[in-house]
């Protein structure tokens, strides 16, 4: 904290985020809903007519409780951007999210870590999604190149009657680190679950996804998808876990792991279960290297191998 | 532009191709007619150097230096491309990148061109994936506008019509003569005599050898008499022998 005014950790936040990719006119945007956190602190926080966000600092990140009005359709992304800047910190956000029926939101967060050497973020959502609500969320992380960060996401996601809750967390710049990702989500009827991850790990990364789906409700579905690509001597493991307790229910559990070179390992376990005999979970792994006829395609264009595999690869994180 | 000689592949103890000679002249689309199994697919595989396939003898040459050696990048940057007869399926790559990267930077216009030479609209697929959600005939079509976008020195084409709906097969026959028309060589392997009429020249090959070459209606006339009702697929005899 010593030498970090607000102003100057809000600024360092916006060059970071910018320099990830990021828009930096879309955080100082007035018709925008945001939140900037810095370690534990809130540099930003701001609403719109649907949304309600309360922040309460803590010792070691920030309790935050994000309420979508009843029958709001937000028409902008919000944005949410959680980070540490310097070499070692940690960082534990509590969510709270409330969707009220018939409510709208995409909400699009950006980690930021870039100078990572012993960092820990830690992210403990607990998510409900009313009746016909539409809750499109989406998580990508910068990492810089040390990768000396834990990042541990969990969230357990309610979906009511009728409602979406879509998710995709990527992780494909900078060194991932370390990584125990678990969401789990529960449907009722007629509800609709889609469970994305992407990862790219490199050096001596270590990655755990773990999604799990029960389709408890007449007619809900589920999606439970990973892409995941390992070089060096990364090594990842994919649990993908969908239940099917409810007449109707259809589910997928998808899962890639590409591995690049000798020494990278990927293990992945899809576990499927029917509950009721009206029910139908399928699923399909595929774990190997990257297809040799997708990179000769792509040589006999013109792209040399390693530019096949750049490509390849950039695709199935896209 | 292209002379193979005496070509040959054996895998397994079982020859493959054997001693296969062939001439592709600049300018030209040559047709490859033959049966199923009579190694067309191979052929195609070692003049493009994919699948592993090292010729067991044997050179080519292309545009007088052999290139048996060389990887597929580098027969490619000398002007040698393919076209799969069933093409791969890339996720996350969209047709447009496909085109841009097939056709050294191909703009966005350039890109809704070739796709309108294969029939296909350019606003319904140029941001799709060419993954599995794309039909067989969808991606071949993508497959020869790609071809279309590089613009090769020889475009070796591996059974275009296969799956591709009679609508837009004379579509693809028209983008085959029109890349023809704006420079490139073309082996075209088919195992349809109505396809090999668009070529100048015709080989019609049967155990992995060229058995018979020459202008399309004869050639291809011959090889429904002949072929078409072969008793002995796949163990040429001579030709005499054969009549």
């Amino acid at each position: 904290m010593i030498g970090y005014s607000v102003e100057k950790e809000y600024q360092g936040m916006i060059d970071a985020y910018e320099m990830a990719g990021g828009d930096r006119s879309v955080l100082q945007s007035k018709e925008v809903a945001k939140l900037v956190i810095h370690e534990n602190r809130v540099l930003s926080s701001d609403g719109v007519k649907g949304i309600k966000i309360e922040t309460e600092e803590t010792e070691s990140g920030v309790n935050i409780n994000f309420l979508v009005e009843e029958g709001a359709k937000i028409p902008r992304p919000v944005h949410l951007c959680f980070g540490i800047l310097p070499q070692e910190g940690l960082q534990e956000i509590i969510l709270k999210v409330n969707a009220q029926d018939n409510s709208e939101v995409h909400v699009i967060a950006h980690c930021i870590f870039p100078n990572a050497v012993k960092v820990i973020h830690k992210m403990d959502a607990d998510i409900e999604i009313g009746n016909n609500a539409k809750f499109d969320y989406k998580e990508t992380h910068y990492h810089g190149e040390s990768g000396g960060i834990e990042v541990i996401p969990k969230a357990r996601v309610k979906v009511g009657k009728g409602g979406v809750w879509q998710s995709t967390f990527t992780l494909s710049q900078g060194l991932v680190g370390k990584l125990d990702y678990d969401f789990e989500v529960f449907c009722q009827d007629k509800a609709v679950a889609e469970l994305v991850v992407k990862v790219y790990g490199k050096k001596s990364d270590d990655i755990k996804v773990w999604e799990k789906i029960h389709l408890n409700g007449i007619g809900a579905r589920g999606l439970a998808k990973s892409r995941l690509v390992l070089s060096d001597k990364a090594k990842a493991e994919v649990k993908g876990e969908t239940y099917g307790n409810a007449p109707y229910a259809r589910g997928h559990v998808d899962c890639i792991e590409l591995v690049n070179g000798t020494e990278a390992v990927a293990r992945a376990i899809p576990i499927v279960s029917v509950t009721n005999d009206k029910a139908k979970i399928t699923h399909e792994a595929a774990i190997g290297s990257i297809d040799r006829k997708q990179i000769e395609t792509l040589m006999a264009r013109g792209l040399d191998e390693n530019e096949a595999v750049d490509v390849i690869v950039r695709g199935i994180l896209r | 532009m292209l002379e193979v000689e005496n070509l040959r592949l054996t895998l397994n103890g079982n020859s493959i191709i054997n001693d296969l000679s062939l001439h592709v002249n600049q300018g030209e689309i040559h047709g490859i007619l033959g049966e199923n199994g009579t190694g067309k697919t191979t052929v195609a595989n070692l003049i493009m150097g994919v699948n592993n396939y090292k010729p067991t003898g044997g050179r080519i040459i292309f545009q007088g230096q052999d290139i048996a050696d060389l990887s597929v990048s580098q027969r490619a940057k000398r002007g040698i491309t393919l076209a799969w007869q069933e093409p791969s399926r890339i996720e996350g790559l969209r047709v447009r990148d496909y085109l841009k990267l097939s056709g050294n930077n191909a703009d966005a216009e350039q890109a809704k061109h070739y796709l309108r030479m294969v029939g296909l609209e350019p606003g319904q697929y140029l941001d799709r994936d060419i993954d599995a959600t794309l039909s067989g005939g969808e991606r071949k079509r993508i497959e020869l506008a790609s071809v279309l976008a590089m613009q090769p020195k020889l475009a070796i084409l591996d059974e275009p019509d296969s799956g591709i709906d009679i609508v837009a097969l004379p579509l693809i026959l028209n983008g085959i003569v029109e890349m023809n028309r704006q420079g490139s060589s073309v082996l075209l392997i088919t195992h349809s005599e109505k396809m090999a009429e668009i070529a100048h020249r015709v080989s019609i090959l049967c155990a992995g050898k060229i058995i018979r070459t020459g202008a399309p209606l004869e050639t291809n006339q011959w090889f429904k008499d002949n072929c078409r009702t072969c008793p002995h697929i796949n163990e040429p005899v001579d030709e005499d022998e054969r009549l």
